[in-house]
């Protein structure tokens, strides 16, 4: 057992919260804890990024991880949080398949995640790039977080951790993606979140609840 | 040789000793916390003594089973006691019993529990039972799992070596080890039945799992499963600290001076582990008892995913 | 004198066929069909384990008999693996032989002379089965086992239900039995010998030997209850006379084990890892469903019969390690995870037994098989009570019993799976290792129901009051067991050396001699893992024994009886307890998903007021019901063929001599 680097510690460390965080989303009920986590997802992932800057000198990272904090850790979910307390919504109601067995995919989804990065990690030449498998893991996490809820605030979370799962597989495999790209994606995601928060406001008018089933009553029979 | 069977005595009477001032403190934290004057740190002395002079009253349909199952659970904790390090690497009964029969010793005290409760054949001993069973199958294989983890990455399932490799590895940050600590904390939570898996204070019995099954002991027989539930959180606790802050304990070559060292080293250890705990019950709420599985499935799938990180990134 | 072992065992052989049939001399007689022949049957087992013991010192044997037909002499050996399951075979049967010559009782069901024959032919088959050293012989044996096992568990014939039970065990059985055929078929690579010698020799594609494997798999795990095809299990053993059951779970599986692993170590010389992750998966998985549907059961031999899955689940585990390990060319840790099924199979076929038979003698006592009319057994019967809690406790796998050795084994070979080197099993092989503990879980909530349900608590029915303890024979066959169990577990670098010559002559390494000391247990390094049961035993018998003096030497011992706990509520009936269906109402809850669960719930507004709940295996809808109604189809879609006019079969006859005749052309 060989002892990394400390920075390629400090990355796994990230990496390790960053799963941790998106796992412990899909066993959340209160929606209020699903954005804190997304926040702290936000953190971990600004602070991996400073580090992989700050260990190969590519210093257009830096704006990276400052993005992110901005972004992921005080803006979003400030928005959040004010659409929460405007829809008075708190909790979700029972997802579409209990906790326990949501998890229990989960865990299926990470170790195909993993196997799946396992070629892919061999070929790239960053010092992150064991930690590929847990970015794919992430987002497959948040796309299943995204399936098995009901409540719309939920799934927008699970979209953004999605981005967060993204970002972090792009850090690690090839040193993030041109800077034009990221700010293109960090502008596309604040302006969905604009949209959708104006969305909410008229599915909530129209059915009285955010539950997305009511949705498929328009549905033509 | 001698030496170390010497502090191995030495470790299971101070866990046996010791183990209810480990619950005055954190019964004493809590009452801190909630803004109270609470009992004093040596009030679960003071119980146990109490409940040794009484007259033992056994209901009417108790077999022997019901009056041997005390001295079994004592028993095995005590055992648990001598092979857990609290402030030496060297124990010689750890030779004989791994962490896997570690695992083994606390379902044997949990089975023997439970079959005691549904001896008095009332409804609450059995529900009592039912619902320490569920909590059991399903923190176990979460225990186990971290036990495992662990001894992947010290090549060795002997909880001392275990113990050992961990304390000395230079300054290595395992996020497995992580996964694992965070579903240990919850196993620990859910298996010694505090909040928010069962409140160890409340007196409605439909809310209750651990109290419930030993709702008809009294005397000398409660005293002793007081005491080793006791010893069981003390065990948890020791197991916690010595998995996760391996740092401090005496090594294998340890001489006198180190041993001596040690040990207030391990009582400080213990003694924030304690106020950390009490502070995570003030801060939780008990949860409903089917949210219960979830509660743990998490933990087991938690010290699954810990495993996996450590395949993953570890190797 | 120069008696060789295998010489003993045939002649255990028939001695047992011969006390067999001589069972039909006075058949009604139960002095002495039931307790004289059974006795020497059990005489017999005894003599089997010692030549079996014998005989693992001894170099190997193997004779060919000039019995069967002409061109077909019957070939048996005696190898290591062949003595170790005769050993299980007549370690178990010693026990359940003593307990049976105590069972019959006059006047019930059928007579005991043509149960003692039934019984006495099962015995001898399986011992030829484990024996045989040929696929003639083999065939034979298998049949005749299957046979007088269909005989023994439709004792009760008037009932439908156990007839129906019978059927479909008989109807599984052969459908495996074919496929053992077919795989012999494939085995024989071309040479058209038959005997195991020239298997052993013959060369295979690597896709024959595959399709030898699977049809090896699909036939033993027929016969074994593996996912899907499981679904005789539940229903035939409860069917069948207890004592017989206890022979079923736990002795005839372990036969179809024999079976796989005969073909996948001996006969296919080495098996190929992706054979191993296949047999691992599936056991894991049979494994878990065995323990969940165990816990939900309101019968107690359901119960026992669903445990048993799920331990055969967990055998299959270990051999698919072993595959996998040997196919990857880590043949030390094969070794290891292989001691580790075959000790979980000498284990499982002592706890089980002991359970069935104790709940033989409930069922003798109290006549209910129904959980929830059983209760606080212990008082009436303390003799089956107790050494059914040593059962319990093995069975749950508890230290420093034999249940936990082997799952210790297991774990330990888990262990070292990450160092595969293959890429993605050595990730997912761990995994097992979560679903392994998990199944460890379950079994010890399964082993507290139903030892709870049944031993402790009140009686739920007035009746059982009357209840009786088992009489001196059937205790000390219990004992008997009970006490396999205990030494079994004392005792483990004894039968891991023991095991390690079957290592050694299947995968060609063993463990390697555990001589550094007899009681600990080290099956890789010392430092990597040790397992001391005599330390452990005494360190926990001596905390104990200690806790009690130090208790009544300084205080006093004063015991007063009083009525339990009622929060007020003075009208507690003993049906207030838990039932079965509520202690399994967790587990329902948590694997819902996994049953087919009917309700019917009662309203406020019914003047009868009814619940009820049926709990059914998914599989018979996804599987069986389909193929059967397809089977069903076809024949009457084939039933067209018959219109009953004899025009038309004889037009049948001639169009066949018509085209006969045009390809004879």
């Amino acid at each position: 057992m060989t002892t990394l680097p400390l920075s390629s510690q400090l990355i796994n460390l990230g990496a390790a919260v960053l799963l941790l965080t998106s796992f412990a989303m899909l066993s959340q009920r209160r929606i209020v804890s699903l954005v804190n986590l997304f926040a702290i997802q936000g953190a971990a992932l600004s602070a991996s990024t400073a580090i992989v800057a700050y260990t190969s000198g590519q210093h257009h990272l830096y704006y990276s991880a400052a993005l992110s904090v901005a972004l992921k850790m005080l803006l979003l979910p400030w928005i959040l949080h004010r659409l929460i307390r405007r829809l008075n919504v708190r909790w979700d109601t029972e997802p579409l398949i209990n906790i326990p067995t949501t998890m229990l995919v989960g865990i299926v989804l990470v170790v195909f995640a993993f196997g799946l990065a396992q070629p892919i990690s061999q070929m790239s030449t960053t010092i992150a790039r064991s930690t590929l498998g847990i970015a794919l893991a992430v987002v497959m996490l948040s796309f299943l977080m995204m399936i098995t809820r009901r409540k719309a605030i939920s799934q927008i979370v699970g979209f953004l951790a999605m981005e967060n799962g993204l970002f972090f597989a792009a850090t690690s495999a090839t040193y993030g993606m041109p800077m034009v790209v990221e700010l293109g994606v960090a502008l596309d995601v604040l302006i969905g979140m604009v949209i959708l928060g104006v969305f909410f406001f008229q599915i909530r008018e129209q059915f009285d609840s955010l539950d997305l089933q009511h949705l498929e009553q328009l549905r033509e029979d | 040789m001698t030496v170390a069977a010497f502090i191995s005595l030495i470790e299971a009477l101070l866990a046996i000793l010791l183990a209810p001032l480990f619950i005055g403190w954190i019964d004493q934290c809590r009452a801190w916390l909630q803004n109270r004057r609470g009992a004093g740190v040596l009030q679960p002395y003071r119980t146990l003594r109490k409940l040794l002079h009484k007259d033992a009253v056994i209901a009417h349909g108790a077999s022997s089973l019901f009056r041997v199952s005390p001295y079994i659970q004592f028993g095995a904790m005590a055992m648990a006691a001598a092979i857990i390090p609290v402030f030496s690497v060297r124990a010689p009964l750890g030779v004989a019993a791994d962490t896997i029969a570690l695992v083994g010793v606390f379902a044997l005290a949990r089975v023997f529990m439970a079959l005691a409760a549904m001896d008095i054949g009332t409804a609450f001993g059995t529900l009592g039972a039912r619902r320490e069973m569920l909590v059991g199958f399903l923190s176990e294989p979460a225990l186990l799992m971290v036990f495992l983890t662990a001894s992947l990455i010290s090549q060795s399932t002997l909880l001392p070596t275990i113990v050992d490799v961990l304390g000395q590895i230079h300054l290595t940050i395992f996020p497995s080890l992580a996964f694992a600590a965070i579903a240990f904390v919850m196993v620990l939570l859910a298996e010694n039945a505090r909040i928010p898996i069962d409140n160890p204070s409340t007196h409605l019995e439909l809310t209750m799992i651990h109290e419930a099954m030993v709702l008809e002991y009294s005397g000398r027989h409660l005293a002793l499963i007081e005491w080793s539930s006791a010893l069981k959180l003390f065990n948890y606790a020791a197991i916690g600290v010595a998995l996760f802050v391996p740092w401090g304990l005496a090594g294998r070559a340890a001489g006198p001076m180190e041993l001596a060292l040690a040990l207030p080293i391990a009582a400080a250890k213990l003694g924030v582990a304690g106020a950390a705990l009490a502070v995570v019950e003030t801060l939780s709420a008990k949860l409903r008892i089917f949210r219960a599985p979830e509660f743990l499935a998490t933990a087991f799938l938690l010290a699954v995913l810990g495993l996996l990180v450590h395949l993953m990134l570890e190797r | 004198m120069a008696v060789s072992p295998l010489a003993l065992v045939l002649g255990v052989v028939v001695g047992w066929t011969a006390v067999g049939a001589a069972g039909l001399l006075r058949p009604r007689d139960v002095a002495f069909a039931g307790r004289a022949l059974f006795g020497v049957g059990a005489v017999g087992a005894f003599v089997l384990l010692g030549a079996a013991i014998w005989s693992l010192s001894q170099p190997v044997q193997a004779w060919v008999l000039p019995l069967g037909l002409p061109d077909l002499p019957l070939h048996v050996r005696l190898d290591p693996l062949a003595a170790f399951f005769l050993a299980l075979i007549g370690a178990s049967t010693v026990g359940i032989s003593i307990y049976s010559a105590g069972y019959f009782r006059a006047g019930e069901g059928a007579a005991p002379g043509l149960m003692c024959l039934q019984y006495h032919v099962f015995l001898a088959s399986m011992a030829m089965v484990v024996l045989a050293n040929d696929a003639y012989t083999f065939m034979v044996a298998w049949e005749t086992m299957a046979l007088a096992s269909y005989f023994l568990v439709t004792t009760q014939h008037r009932v439908a239900e156990i007839r129906q039970a019978g059927f479909l065990y008989l109807l599984l059985a052969h459908i495996g039995a074919i496929g053992i055929l077919l795989c012999f078929g494939v085995l024989q690579g071309g040479s058209w010998h038959f005997t195991f010698d020239a298997m052993r020799v013959a060369t295979l594609s690597p896709g024959w030997a595959s399709v030898a494997f699977g049809l090896a798999l699909f036939g033993f795990g027929a016969k074994a209850g593996l996912v899907p095809l499981h679904v005789w299990l539940p229903e035939a053993h409860p069917a069948a006379p207890s004592p017989v059951s206890a022979m079923m779970s736990g002795v005839m599986l372990k036969t179809a084990i024999y079976g796989i692993v005969r073909v996948s170590f001996d006969l296919l010389h080495a098996p190929v890892w992706w054979w191993g992750a296949l047999a691992l998966g599936l056991g894991a998985f049979t494994a878990v469903f065995g323990a969940i549907f165990a816990a939900v059961q309101t019968d107690m031999k359901r119960l026992l019969a669903y445990s048993s899955i799920e331990n055969i689940g967990i055998i299959v585990t270990g051999l698919g390690l072993a595959m996998l390990f040997r196919g990857l060319g880590m043949d030390a840790l094969a070794a290891l995870s292989l001691s580790a099924a075959l000790y979980h199979c000498i284990n499982h076929a002592q706890f089980k037994s002991l359970l069935f038979l104790a709940t033989g003698s409930v069922l003798h006592a109290t006549g209910q098989r129904n959980l929830g009319k059983l209760g606080g057994l212990i008082h009436r019967m303390p003799w089956v009570a107790w050494l059914a809690l040593v059962g319990t406790l093995a069975m749950a796998g508890l230290p420093p019993l034999n249940g936990f050795v082997s799952e210790w084994l297991l774990l330990q070979a888990y262990l070292f799976t990450p160092l595969l080197p293959h890429a993605i099993v050595n990730m997912l092989a761990p995994l097992g290792a979560a679903a392994f503990a998990l199944t460890v879980a379950l079994s010890a909530y399964v082993m507290v129901k139903f030892y709870g349900v049944i031993f402790l608590g009140r009686p739920r029915e007035t009746a059982l009051v009357q209840a009786h303890d088992a009489g001196w024979l059937e205790r000390i066959g219990l004992a008997w067991l009970a006490l396999g169990c205990i030494v079994l577990g004392l005792a483990p670098v004894a039968v891991l050396n023991a095991l390690d010559k079957i290592n050694v002559s299947l995968i060609g390494t063993g463990i390697g001699s555990q001589a550094e000391h007899w009681w600990l247990l080290t099956p890789v390094a010392a430092e990597r893992a040790s397992y001391g049961p005599l330390l452990f035993a005494a360190g926990l018998a001596f905390a104990v024994g200690l806790t009690f003096v130090v208790v009544r030497r300084l205080y006093h011992g004063r015991v007063r009886r009083s009525d339990p706990w009622d929060c007020g509520f003075p009208g507690q009936t003993p049906r207030m307890q838990d039932t079965a269906e509520g202690f399994g109402q967790p587990i329902r809850h948590v694997f819902g998903p996994f049953f087919r669960i009917e309700r019917e719930l009662p309203t406020p507004f019914d003047k009868e007021p009814r619940y009820s709940l049926q709990l059914g295996d998914r599989w018979w809808d996804w599987l069986y019901r389909p193929i059967a109604r397809s089977v069903q189809e076809a024949a009457r879609v084939v039933g067209y063929l018959q219109q009953g006019r004899i025009a038309l079969y004889l037009f049948y006859s001639f169009a066949t001599l018509l085209t006969l005749l045009a390809f004879a052309l």
